[in-house]
């Protein structure tokens, strides 16, 4: 386990923070300070899903990030909007990591109806197998991911079960190739 | 003597020298009519292929006016339109609607290829989804360079159109 | 006579059977292409029922460039120029957050006069994007007085612009660590003589295009979109606003010197188009005084960037930041491997976000509504794509 500090840009001198996001879980922290508001959120999730479930990534000041396995993630998201208050997706992506053999997909959500989750982004992110990719889908707890999960499956190659259109979306239709944003595509020149 | 006139040979030849007279004294000045209508009336096709057609709208504003020289964009149907301005990056998307719309304009048509990206790929030479250069598909008269380029260099760039279309002959 | 009568009922018999339509039969699909005087580099088709729109489904991607694929190929300073072609006409905002974010990981501090030029910079291009925006939409209303009077007051902006940094358009202004260059001379005071004059422009705007009744009669009450549907739907920028939630990343998540800067969130109740219309519009005003605020306040000396190394790079880590730019918030979601080339940048624009209410709203309107309500939404292809 390694463990990287960095200081935000705004100064904070007395905030150290784990930011750890090439390994895929982290039991300890060593952080000396966890922020008071964000804390509590990460705390509340930690509490109702157990620690097998819910593995807390960072939590810095106004953005978090967890881990949750593919299969759990319905619930979690579902716990996420009712209780926590968290109502739409900014935005989905993957990131692919081919030296872990993982795909790892990232929901970034906030809020607008709830003032002082407004300026919180919490990221909600999963890992799948490369070769075999399915993720549940999240259309129906929160309809703002819809167009985002589609461009994800075209760039990435992951499959999200219960999506009524997996289908092309920005790839012109002829497109014969391999999911462009895997890292074994590599551009002419390069 | 009419007689003679009116022999057939001899008619045919006349008809003959007749009318390479009259080619010969209204070719240049009609050739020279058309082009005029052709050059102070050119209409381009809307169709924007990528950001270069910002400089394009900015150029149909009130400083650099292109209007003034017959321009007028935004018009309904492609089937009147002479002009087709490919403003930067043509994607593999596309490419094959580009081309039916050429198809689709009437003889005589032109075509200018703004913007770096519409010459040779420009900045996005190397990405995967963009096709380097246009004149692949398409056969390109004026070429103008710029990323975007000014509101100036394309009116340049239509001066040299107009130009080219003045040198051009009418068959 | 009873003859006449038997045959007349057999010959209407006969008649309406043959006009006997199946559902399939009243439909029309239309596609509004690329190539269209209404629709810019974008596609989507529609079914119409008569004058009705039942079904509609865009098709973006014809200036899909793959600028995220190529970003992973340039350190974090090569990347600037080719980020800033998506929206090439308010490039300082998307350059901002990319800033913000590389700042992040890579540990570097702005000073603060960089941060007011930044800043001010951001309020200039936000000008620049609305007027071209609110150009296209009254050309495409049919209001060419709207076409040209917000081209022309565009370019005495873009002229401010031109000075300070160096191009029209593109300006490559923004790079991790604050601002290329410092103002020129006497900038201060054109810029404040251009605003006062564009304030009185604006009323102008407001008595010909927003008081025109047949602009009002084409747009109040049309594309109403609810507060729970736009909450729902995830919508960003002008479209919310206009949907009754004051929603501002400037005010809820204040970056760089907006903390200091007083000003109020613009927003309306009603949710249709003539209120997303209206947004922008007040925004403008608002942005005026902005810009006052900022010239009053930007220290008189001082760096305008950090020094710059060749190749910035940072430990490994990712950074989410976002920034509002003219169409929305615009998030950076950026992860680093510890090397001077990004490992995965993603940009969540505002655009893409507003596609989602297009089919929402077209369906159940009808066909002569259609520019109105998706020119309302703000939505620039280009930047869609990426």
């Amino acid at each position: 386990m390694s463990s990287n500090q960095s200081n935000t840009q705004n100064g904070s001198e007395q905030k150290k923070n784990v930011t750890d996001s090439t390994q895929t879980s982290l039991s300890k922290k060593t952080e000396i300070t966890i922020p008071e508001f964000e804390g509590s959120i990460v705390n509340q999730l930690v509490t109702k899903f157990t620690d097998k479930i819910v593995q807390v990534v960072y939590v810095r000041p106004g953005r978090t990030k967890i881990l949750v396995p593919p299969n759990e993630i319905v619930q979690v998201a579902t716990f996420i909007r009712d209780t926590l208050g968290f109502d739409h997706a900014e935005s989905v992506s993957g990131t692919d990591y081919p030296k872990d053999n993982q795909i790892e997909v990232i929901y970034h959500l906030s809020s607008y109806s709830d003032e002082k989750l407004s300026s919180h982004v919490l990221a909600l992110s999963t890992r799948v197998d490369r070769n075999d990719s399915r993720v549940p889908t999240l259309i129906n707890i929160f309809k703002s991911a819809e167009y985002h999960e589609r461009e994800t499956f075209e760039m990435l190659g992951v499959y999200f079960e219960g999506h009524p259109r997996n289908e092309r979306f920005l790839l012109p239709e002829d497109w014969a190739d391999i999911p462009p944003l895997r890292k074994e595509f590599r551009i002419k020149g390069r | 003597m009419i007689k003679d006139l009116v022999n057939p040979t001899n008619f045919n030849l006349l008809v003959g020298k007749l009318g390479d007279v009259l080619t010969r004294a209204l070719d240049l000045p009609l050739g020279y009519a058309i082009n005029w209508g052709r050059i102070w009336s050119l209409w381009p096709v809307h169709l924007e292929t990528a950001c270069c057609s910002v400089e394009f709208g900015a150029a149909s504003g009130p400083r650099y006016d292109v209007e003034r020289f017959g321009i007028i964009e935004a018009f309904g149907s492609l089937r009147q339109c002479d002009l087709i301005v490919v403003q930067g990056t043509v994607t593999r998307k596309m490419a094959p609607r580009l081309r039916m719309v050429y198809d689709q304009m009437p003889d005589p048509k032109y075509v200018i290829a703004m913007g770096a990206c519409a010459i040779t790929g420009g900045l996005y030479i190397d990405s995967y989804n963009v096709l380097p250069g246009v004149d692949g598909i398409v056969p390109v008269d004026v070429y103008v360079p710029g990323c975007p380029p000014r509101p100036e260099t394309l009116i340049q760039g239509c001066m040299l159109l107009q130009e080219k279309i003045k040198r051009s002959k009418i068959r | 006579m009873e003859n006449f009568e038997r045959k007349f009922d057999e010959t209407i018999k006969m008649g309406l059977e043959i006009v006997k339509e199946t559902e399939e039969d009243r439909l029309m699909t239309l596609s509004v292409g690329p190539q269209h005087p209404g629709s810019g580099h974008f596609r989507f088709t529609i079914k119409v029922d008569g004058d009705y729109i039942v079904y509609c489904d865009p098709d973006p991607g014809y200036v899909h460039r793959g600028e995220e694929k190529m970003c992973e190929y340039r350190n974090f300073i090569q990347n600037i120029p080719h980020l800033e072609r998506p929206v090439i006409h308010d490039s300082t905002n998307i350059t901002y957050s990319y800033s913000l974010a590389v700042e992040e990981l890579t540990n570097i501090q702005v000073p603060l006069r960089g941060q007011y030029i930044r800043a001010l910079a951001s309020e200039l291009n936000r000008q620049v994007y609305t007027l071209y925006w609110l150009g296209i939409y009254g050309i495409f209303l049919g209001h060419s007085t709207m076409f040209m009077w917000p081209l022309g007051d565009r370019e005495l902006f873009i002229d401010l612009l031109e000075a300070l940094t160096g191009a029209r358009v593109t300006h490559a202004f923004n790079i991790p660590g604050g601002v290329r260059n410092d103002v020129p001379e006497g900038f201060k005071d054109r810029c404040l003589r251009q605003v006062a004059y564009f304030e009185k422009r604006l009323v102008e705007y407001e008595d010909i295009f927003y008081n025109n009744p047949l602009f009002r009669q084409r747009t109040e009450g049309v594309g109403i979109l609810t507060k729970e549907d736009a909450i729902k739907l995830g919508v960003t920028g002008s479209v919310l606003r206009a949907s009754g939630i004051p929603f501002d990343v400037r005010k809820a998540e204040p970056y760089d010197v907006y903390d200091e800067i007083d000003f109020k969130i613009q927003y309306m109740k009603t949710g249709d188009s003539y209120a997303r219309s209206m947004v922008p519009f007040l925004d403008m005003k608002e942005s005026c005084h902005i810009i006052r605020e900022l010239l009053d306040k930007m220290p008189q000396s001082g760096e305008v960037r950090a020094k710059l190394q060749p190749n910035p790079k940072g430990p490994a880590g990712e950074s989410y930041k976002r920034v509002e730019s003219g169409r929305g918030a615009l998030g950076y979601y950026i992860v680093s491997d510890g090397t001077p080339k990004p490992y995965r940048v993603k940009l969540s624009v505002g655009s893409f976000r507003n596609m989602l209410a297009l089919p929402f709203l077209m369906i159940g309107s009808k066909l002569a509504d259609m520019p109105s309500i998706y020119w309302s939404l703000n939505y620039w292809p280009v930047e869609a794509d990426r």
